[in-house]
């Protein structure tokens, strides 16, 4: 349900950083989203559409970076990714991780018209 | 061309939820936020807490909801200040929404700030409203495998309430199952199952409340005296 105010935020985003390029289209914007930031991709496109269409963003891409849940052992420090929700250590078989990656909402960056918008 | 920017998406809730932070710590404010799917027992939890309190106490209560003020109604007979936050439709409270409520309800601390989420286990989740804990509601007339269809927020939660004990004999529901799946997503998270129609556990968590309050703001007095 939020992924309207989701995608809403994102253009917010988009349109605070194109002002530093005031004469310069942006094609895409790239996002990173973690799995337990409980955004669902499909239903972030849709709104994203929603809210672009007929709008000067109308051709504006949303490319999604999806990012797994990541670990990092307590006992051997290996950091692994999370496949159905099993904490264990590959490595050590240890119980006892910490979250390292998998809470990410990130705009990470835009892709703009023209070779050397860079400012 | 590529331009890499890295913002958050919620950098805007999240800026804001640091002043909130930031003044809850100036004014010794002890700030939790309950989440839950819809008839959990978010409201009922709520006011058993507000019955065990006396007078002395300084305690408010934000209520969120799309639509209605019956919660704020049903919160309001115990003497402390309640303000109901109607979305109108958002499905979560955000920080922008308890800052405004806050400060026209005009709760200064020193005290206790109990925030009742909007019914629902996702989209709360994102939405940092300065909190020092988020707390997450499963009744045992849900399904024990709630927490591995919901992670995120199991995952942020600091603690896990299971709520409606009371029913446990009409019900098919294994609380040692939920708990264990909770703790699959997150292994720290602490745990108490209660009643607020008997009242069974409520020791437990007004002393999770106390023991909170004291690591968070030690000059402030007790919650649970």
């Amino acid at each position: 349900m939020h992924e309207i105010g989701i995608a809403s935020s994102i253009l917010e985003c988009v349109a605070a950083e194109a002002q530093r390029h005031p004469d310069t289209q942006v094609l895409a914007v790239g996002v990173r989203i973690g799995e337990l930031s409980n955004v669902d991709k499909d239903a972030l496109d849709f709104a994203f559409v929603a809210l672009t269409r007929d709008t000067p963003l109308e051709h504006l891409k949303l490319e999604v970076e999806w990012c797994p849940r990541r670990q990092r052992c307590i006992a051997c420090f290996e950091e692994f990714t999370v496949p159905d929700l099993d904490l264990a250590c590959p490595r050590c078989c240890a119980n006892h991780s910490t979250c390292i990656g998998g809470t990410e909402l990130d705009v990470t960056y835009l892709e703009l018209e023209g070779p050397c918008a860079n400012s | 061309m590529r331009e890499l920017v890295e913002r958050k998406v919620l950098g805007e809730n999240d800026r804001l939820a640091a002043e909130l932070r930031q003044r809850y710590r100036d004014q010794n404010i002890l700030c939790v936020n309950l989440i839950s799917s819809p008839g959990s027992g978010k409201t009922a939890l709520l006011e058993r807490t507000l019955a065990s309190f006396t007078p002395a106490h300084s305690v408010a209560v934000l209520t969120g909801d799309i639509q209605t003020d019956n919660d704020a109604r049903r919160l309001s007979g115990y003497g402390f200040p309640v303000r109901q936050i109607v979305t109108g439709g958002t499905c979560h409270l955000d920080a922008r929404m308890v800052d405004r409520h806050l400060h026209e309800m005009g709760f200064h601390g020193p005290g206790l700030l109990l925030i009742e989420n909007v019914g629902n286990l996702v989209c709360p989740s994102s939405y940092d409203l300065g909190e020092a804990a988020k707390i997450v509601l499963l009744s045992v007339t849900e399904g024990e495998d709630k927490p591995l269809k919901y992670p995120g927020i199991f995952y942020r939660a600091s603690l896990l309430i299971l709520t409606k004990t009371d029913l446990l004999p009409h019900v098919e529901f294994n609380p040692d199952l939920a708990l264990e799946n909770a703790r699959r997503v997150h292994p720290e998270i602490d745990y108490i199952a209660l009643s607020s129609r008997t009242g069974e556990g409520f020791d437990k968590w007004l002393h999770w409340l106390n023991s909170l309050q004291h690591s968070v703001q030690q000059a402030a007095p007790a919650i649970n005296s």
